[in-house]
């Protein structure tokens, strides 16, 4: 998961605060562990978000503890960043659009300019299991229900891609052209 | 470089015709101990057929099948009969449990059919329906279990004789996605920890992320892996 919109970075710690205030180490931690597909969160990340999340009143600044380590700023949520997470919670997504992915992209061109897209089709199927056997690895390993819920998600749209490259496979086979 | 171990079991131009249908064309596949392959395909591309000659249910039309160097086509029908018993174990789709037995029964089978005393192959039974989390249900006959309970008592019954191959087709095919998923696990589980290697036929990609390798068949070969020239 890539954050294109910051906006969702800032709910998702919203979320996070919802359990209780956090610094920012903590937060990134949770974020880490909650969506183990996810790239791990930068700190600059972390901090530019809590910045915008505090001009914008959502979170404040509770206290600063420091223990051995350096001098940490710990946030709490605010009524209304309790508020606008629930109204995140309360919408629903819109769907896709998939059809921008560079796989569709990428499967379509070869299909167009008569590359050879069987072989393609055929690598891209190794590599998508490869990445479908990692992450079955990483799911019977984990401890926690909610690791394992976000990385069936994940499966679940490899999966999806898989079929779509197998789907795709066959129809080249049957319509004998790459066109 | 390391060399890899012995395979355990090979098959090298495997054909199989039923009547004018070309089930496989030169299937090959080599197993290694303990490995977890899956075999993978579309529907027809001769997935079950070639199962079927690995496990020596089915004799290929040509083609040679070895199982520690022996050929399966080279042992009389009480050999082959033996060693599907003790050294194979199979799990299929359906109804493959006697329905006239209870599980216990079912499970023990393999084990009374070697020979070994009632009491003792009973004992046994009972500790692989315990293991498989069915061990209540021993007295109860398959018409009255539900598909994932069916498929766990299947499960044990495949392993209970302790095999080094195990051959699954379909196994979570009947199920529902949580049901499946939870008999897919006690079968990988339960062949890792016996070191029995598993030849697992799937369409179902979920399934095939669990094995160790996938081999892909099409129109009754093996298709080349992305390394492979085409
Ligand atoms: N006993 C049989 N008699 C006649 N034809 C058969 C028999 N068994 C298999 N075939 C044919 O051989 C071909 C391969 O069948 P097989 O069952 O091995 O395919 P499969 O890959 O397992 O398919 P599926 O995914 O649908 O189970 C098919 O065309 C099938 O109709
Ligand atoms: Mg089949």
């Amino acid at each position: 998961m890539v954050y294109t919109c910051t906006m969702s970075l800032g709910s998702v710690l919203l979320g996070v605060l919802a359990a209780g205030p956090a610094h920012g180490y903590d937060l990134k931690r949770a974020h880490d562990g909650r969506f183990p597909a996810a790239r791990p969160l930068a700190y600059g990340q972390v901090y530019a978000t809590l910045a915008r999340l505090e001009r914008d009143g959502l979170v404040e600044q509770v206290e600063t503890r420091q223990h051995a380590g350096p001098e940490r700023t710990v946030y709490a949520l605010t009524a209304s960043g309790r508020d606008e997470l629930r109204r995140w919670l309360a919408e629903t997504e819109q769907p896709g659009p998939y059809a921008a992915d560079e796989l569709v992209r990428k499967t379509i061109t070869a299909l167009h300019t008569g590359a050879d897209s069987v072989d393609f089709l055929r690598r891209q199927r190794a590599v998508h299991l490869e990445a479908m056997r990692a992450l079955t690895r990483e799911r019977a390993a984990a401890a926690e229900p909610g690791t394992r819920i976000a990385l069936d998600h994940t499966l679940a749209h490899l999966d999806a891609d898989l079929r779509w490259l197998e789907e795709t496979r066959e129809r080249i086979a049957q319509d004998g052209t790459t066109r | 470089m390391i060399d890899a171990p012995e395979p355990i079991l090979s098959a090298h131009g495997i054909h199989k015709s039923f009547g004018r249908t070309v089930a496989l064309r030169g299937a090959a596949l080599e197993l290694r101990p303990g490995e977890c392959v899956a075999i993978t395909g579309p529907s027809g591309s001769g997935k079950s057929t070639l199962l079927h000659c690995l496990a020596g249910v089915l004799l290929p039309d040509s083609g040679v099948v070895t199982f520690r160097g022996a050929r399966l086509d080279g042992l009389g029908v009480d050999e082959r009969t033996r060693l599907r018993r003790i050294s194979f174990g199979l799990v299929l789709q359906f109804g493959q449990l006697v329905p006239e037995l209870t599980a216990l029964e079912n499970v023990a089978l393999p084990l009374l059919l070697e020979g070994r005393r009632r009491p003792d192959a009973a004992a046994v039974a009972a500790q692989w329906l315990e293991r498989l989390e069915v061990g209540q249900l021993a007295t109860t006959r398959p018409t009255a279990m539900s598909g994932g309970e069916a498929q766990r008592v299947a499960i044990a019954r495949a392993l209970v004789t302790s095999p080094d191959i195990v051959f699954a087709d379909e196994p979570t095919g009947a199920l529902d996605t949580v049901t499946g998923e939870l008999a897919l696990d006690v079968l990988v589980k339960a062949t890792r920890e016996t070191e029995a290697a598993l030849v697992l036929v799937t369409h179902d990609n979920r399934v095939a992320a669990v094995a160790d390798r996938e081999v892909v068949l099409r129109d009754g070969a093996v298709e080349p892996g992305p390394g492979d020239p085409a």
